[in-house]
This record gives C-alpha cells, structure tokens and sequence, in this order.
C-alpha cells in the first residue's frame, strides 16, 4: 500500500452560516449530534469551572483545555467503549465522556489519592504528565491487543510540542512496524508554553511526519467536531481492519494560558487570542445545531445546566474525600514491596504520633 | 543437572519460562533471527514463533515503552537491552512510567516487565560496551534488581524476575557469559529475589560482592589462604536486598570489604556501606572499605584491567582491614 504524502488542507464540516456551507456526516443520527452538544458543553463546563476552583483554592495547578474540548469529544465519540485512550494533562477530563465522576478528576488536581484511577475501569491510562511518553505505551497496548486477537484499538492524545519528542518518534514507529492499531491524535494548539510551533518544527505541517513512518497523515480542523469526529473514525476503521496507525493533525489555537501558573501576556499576540476565541469550537457547533434547527436556547440552558451541577457535586465530593493517610506514602509501588518499605513507616509514625 | 555457561542458563531460562507461560514474551534488537547478539535468546523465535520472540526497531525507549503498554494488554515481556550503556535512553521510560506505573494506578495494575542486559568490562570492547549502571536501576523506586554470580542463578534470578509481579532489571556479567561453566538445574528453576548466597564461608573478614565481582573476591580469598580467612557473599539481588545475610556476615567477621565495578561515588557499595554503619557498628572491629571502579569513564580497552577491581586490590584492602 502506498502512504501518499499528508493532506494539505484542513478538513471542515461545519460552515460559517454565510458564504461556506455547512456539510453532514454520514450515520449521525440527531441523537448522534445532541449527544456530541452535551459532551462538549460537559468539558467545556469541567474546564471553566476547574479555572475557577483553582482561583478559588479548591484544586492545584489545571492545565487548561478551553477550546480543546471538539478535539476530544470528537475523536472519543469515534470509539468503542472498549477501546483504550492514552490521555496527556491536556486530556484529564477525558474520562468524563466514559462516565468517569468528575469527583476523580478534580481529586487528581486535587492531589489527592482519590483522582488515581483504574485504568482498566474506564480503558483510559493513567494522565501521562512528560511529553509524549506515553505514545509507545499506546503503541503497546494496541499491539498486544493485535496479538491476543482482539480487534480493540487505541488512541494516545499529545501536543505539536510532543512531536519533537524521541518519545512519540519511537512510539509512532513501533506502531507503525507493528501495525498495531492505534490512532496517534495530535492537537496542534500551536503553542508548547511560549514556543510557537515555528520554533518546534520546520516541517510545513506536523501531518507530514506521518509519511516517513509509512502511515496516513490526516489534518483536520480542530475547533470542529464533526470534522475530527470523520476523520477518527475513518483513522479507527483502519485500525480494525488491520491497515495499522494514522496521524491525525489537528489545528486548533490556545486561547487559554498553558495552564493556571502561566502568564501569557509575555509572549503570546492577544489580538489574535481574541480573533480565535471568536471561532471556538462550542459556539460553532451550536450555531451549525441551531442552522439545523436542533437546538434551541431552552434545550442549550439545559445542557449547561446539567453540566453545572455535576461539577457541583464533583467538587463536593472531592472535597468531601477523607484525607490521605500517610501509610499511602508506602503503598502501591511495589505488589511485593521490600521489607524496608514496612520499616520506614513503622518508624514515620512513631515520630508523627509521638 | 547440565553444565551449562552462563549464557547458556540465560537461554535455558527463556525456554523453561516460555514454555511454562504463554503470555511471556521476549523482544528487542536482534533477539529474534539471530538470537541475540549473545545468543541469549538463541531457538526461541523458531519455537515459539516471532509474535513471541521479537525483533524490534532499534529503539531503547520505544522497547521499553511499548513494554508497559503489553503489560496492560496482559503480556509478560521481557526487554533484551543490547548492553549496559545502549540501555540509557530507556533510563526515561524506567524513571518516568516503569516504577511508577503501578503506584499511579493505585495498585490496581501490575507490571510484570523484565529489563535485562550483558554489563560490565573486562571483554576488550569498544566504548559503552562495558558499564555497571546498576545505581540507576537501584535508586529508581518501584524497579527491582538483581544480578547473578553463577550459571545456575542466571536462570533461576532470570526465572524469578520473569514470574515477579514487579518491573525488574537483571544485569548479566558478561565477562563470564561463555566463561564461567557450571551446574545447572534441569526443568523449573527459580532463585528467589532477596536471598544472598554464602558463596565461601570465612572467619576474618566478609568481602561482599554481586555478578562478576563475586568470581574476583573468591579468587582474592583463595590467595589470602593462611593469611586471613575470607567470607565471601554473594548478594544475588540489590533490590529487595538481604540485610540479614550482610548484617549477619558482618557480625560474624566484624570486618567488611566491598568490592564493586562501577564508579565510587554514589555506587552501591555507598549504599551498603551505610548500612553497616548503621546497623552494625558495634559488630565491626574495622572501617568498612571500599573496593570499586573510579570516578571516570570506563577506560580504552588496552588499560582497562587499572580500572578494574583486581585480585591485588582487594587482597590490599583486606590486608588493610586486618591490620586496622
């Protein structure tokens, strides 16, 4: 099979209400769509409220994902339940889409011992906090799974900083000699910190990186999430039949800071902030609902109003969490850990209780 | 019981556990076709077909990483790092997510990988042939390690990792891969981690040792015969460590040598070293004294043996002790 080199433009569904048209998905049901509304509105509203319990003391620092959230809910409503997502910190709420409390989530800002889940409860990793390290462990998991027969695929989500890491060059080359199937989902924020993608790369588009590995590259844009939604399918189709990974790129701009400690103001364009804050991913989507005549401004306060409350209840709950106690400190690195590991808390809590 | 070398055992080891576990896998550079650039894993890909015996990119990190994504499939792996100093650029995969992996999960997933490696000098090789790195594996916490002395215990350690439900590292003294010959158990073989091995009993003074240091104290002790009566341990794994058996060797010798190839400073002898000082002073009739490799870049070849810890060196420092 030939790999031809990356496709140039943008790949768009959603239309401007003026001079572009608005397309359609083929097997979105209305459902389909108000679902998606409701996945967007949840981790937009995860995120705006995350902003603000960090203001408000409630969780430690929270890297941001505003205008983040069509990239995400997109490519995960393109995947079966079973199969596994490889989250960085941009992606923690990801969860959520899977029915994750976001209890979990916020005690991960937390802290506290509470936000370290299962993965295998949910088919979602653990948050991979170093760049890019994560990808040959979703190049892994896709592959196992290829040699036990199963036909479950896997998505590992990084930045267009990551694609300087020797990390997701390995990871992506194991996929791609392994054909496992994983799809490799990159948000092009544009932006690592205060690097701008001209000072990460001097490829034209990161899509093209995906043809020296000898797999698809797929640019989609990333503030339309019916876009990423068809293009991770069609990444993940492949990946059942066999056909191996795909690279998806997709474009997207950080309105936010990096997260709740940076200050953006030093380096990034505010004029241009504001211009891509005015083409954000959930106005788009609800304005191309509304042209469909699917959503009407009731039926949206509802959605909010739902969301609203399950953060409510997820930062009572966190709250709620019993603190730690210490003993964690020694627990769970090992399933057979060294006797000194016994010794050393025996002795921490004779001082501490003393 | 077969006499077998060294790597031999290695080898044995691959196709008593394979056998046994089918969700034991091995892959790395060159251990499929060819069988590893040692022969370690000599015969596994025609057994036990290339989807379990692997010939990977050449790519450390991308081994190790895709490792712990085959751990949450359900695999065993068991990661071939072509030597000691190549396995460095996994060194972020091991720290970042191999000994941490498990605790994030808060226990609920396990990584059972295998790391092993040929380490050590005294093989004439090219630069970066010829590290100790075992300090690394050592301070990396949620990472266990062992490295064997004998034949016998390359396979049983190796079985033993294999079958451990935590990440461990072995490191194989390559010097003695086709060097050292000796019994082997047939069939089922494993050597518990955490258990040291008397491998000489002594009366003046305990030389401690692990892979292919514990060869060069024997020799040291045959040769201070009449002189000083040397014990000799074997500690087999660094990480769990057998306090007891050094604590107990100690107590009964009052006098303690280390003998180490890796560099000095923050080496593990340090480590044991402060064990002893800590829980043995008053066993001990003599500082404990160091035996190691220097604080430099493993050596050109042809000078190598001034680097390494030799007979006479550590026949100095036991003489050292003795007379304290």
């Amino acid at each position: 099979m030939a790999v031809l080199p990356a496709e140039r433009d943008l790949r768009r569904v959603i239309g401007d209400g003026e001079s572009i048209p608005d397309g359609e998905v083929e097997g979105l049901s209305d459902n389909d769509l108000l679902e998606l509304h409701r996945w967007l509105v949840l981790l937009r509203t995860y995120d705006e409220r995350s902003v603000v319990y960090h203001r408000q003391g409630r969780i430690g620092t929270y890297a941001i994902f505003w205008n983040h959230e069509a990239m995400q809910a997109g490519s995960v409503y393109a995947l079966e339940r079973e199969d596994w997502i490889f989250p960085s910190y941009r992606e923690s709420a990801i969860g959520l889409l899977r029915g994750m409390p976001a209890s979990t989530v916020l005690s991960w800002w937390r802290g506290h011992p509470a936000g370290w889940w299962n993965p295998l409860e949910w088919n979602v990793a653990s948050i991979c906090v170093p760049i890019g390290t994560h990808v040959p462990h979703a190049a892994g998991l896709a592959w196992g799974k290829k040699l036990r027969g199963e036909s479950t695929c896997a998505i590992a989500y990084f930045g267009d900083g990551a694609t300087s890491e020797g990390s997701f060059h390995e990871g992506a080359n194991f996929a791609a000699v392994m054909r496992a199937p994983l799809v490799l989902f990159c948000n092009n924020n544009q932006w690592a910190i205060s690097t701008p993608l001209s000072a990460q790369t001097a490829a034209e588009t990161l899509a093209d990186k995906a043809v020296g590995y000898g797999m698809p590259g797929v640019r989609v844009d990333g503030c339309d999430v019916l876009a990423v939604f068809e293009a991770t399918r069609e990444a993940v189709a492949r990946a059942r039949a066999g056909e191996g990974p795909t690279f998806i790129e997709a474009v997207t701009y950080r309105t936010a800071p990096h997260a709740t400690a940076d200050d953006p103001s030093a380096y990034i364009d505010a004029a241009r902030v504001e211009e891509e804050k005015r083409r954000e991913c959930l106005g788009r989507y609800e304005s191309y609902l509304r042209r469909a005549g699917l959503l009407s401004d009731e039926a949206a306060e509802a959605v909010r109003a739902q969301a609203a409350d399950l953060m409510r209840e997820g930062i009572a709950a966190a709250e709620a969490e019993p603190p730690a106690d210490l003993g964690l400190v020694f627990e769970h690195a090992y399933a057979a850990p060294p006797p000194s590991l016994s010794e050393d808390l025996t002795e921490l809590r004779r001082i501490l209780g003393g | 019981m077969a006499e077998l070398t060294l790597v031999e055992a290695v080898n044995d080891a691959f196709h008593v556990e394979l056998e046994r576990d089918p969700d034991v896998m091995v892959m790395g550079e060159d251990v499929g076709r060819a069988g590893g650039v040692f022969r370690a894993t000599a015969g596994l890909r025609d057994r036990f077909g290339p989807e379990r015996c692997v010939d990977t990119p050449l790519a450390e990190a991308g081994i190790l990483g895709s490792a712990v994504g085959l751990c949450m499939a359900g695999w065993r792996p068991v990661c071939e790092m072509q030597y000691d100093a190549f396995s460095y650029p996994c060194l972020d995969q091991l720290i970042t997510h191999v000994g941490r992996y498990r605790w994030r999960t808060g226990g609920a997933m396990d990584f059972p990988l295998v790391v092993r490696m040929p380490y050590g000098g005294g093989v004439r090789a090219p630069e970066l042939h010829d590290d100790s790195p075992e300090a690394y594996y050592v301070h990396t916490p949620g990472v266990k390690v062992a490295i064997p002395a004998t034949p016998s215990d390359a396979k049983g350690l190796l079985a033993a990792a294999i079958r451990d439900p935590d990440p461990v590292v072995v490191l194989e003294p390559k010097l003695h891969y086709r060097t050292m010959r000796g019994e082997v158990p047939e069939g089922e073989h494993v050597v518990p981690l955490g258990e040291a091995r008397l491998a000489r009993e002594g009366s003046d003074v305990t030389l401690v040792a692990y892979g292919a240091m514990v060869p060069l104290a024997e020799q040291a002790a045959d040769s201070l015969d009449g002189e000083a009566s040397a014990e000799v341990l074997d500690l087999r794994s660094l990480k769990p460590l057998d306090e007891e058996a050094l604590l107990a060797s100690a107590a009964k010798t009052g006098r303690v040598v280390i003998v180490q190839e890796a560099p000095r400073t923050a080496g593990f002898g340090a480590e044991l070293a402060a064990i002893l000082a800590e829980k043995a002073m008053l066993d001990l009739r003599a500082p404990i004294v160091r035996v190691t490799g220097y604080d430099v870049p493993y050596p050109y070849w042809q000078i190598e043996d001034a680097y390494m810890p030799s007979v006479g060196r550590v026949v100095d420092a036991v003489r050292k002790v003795m007379e304290f």
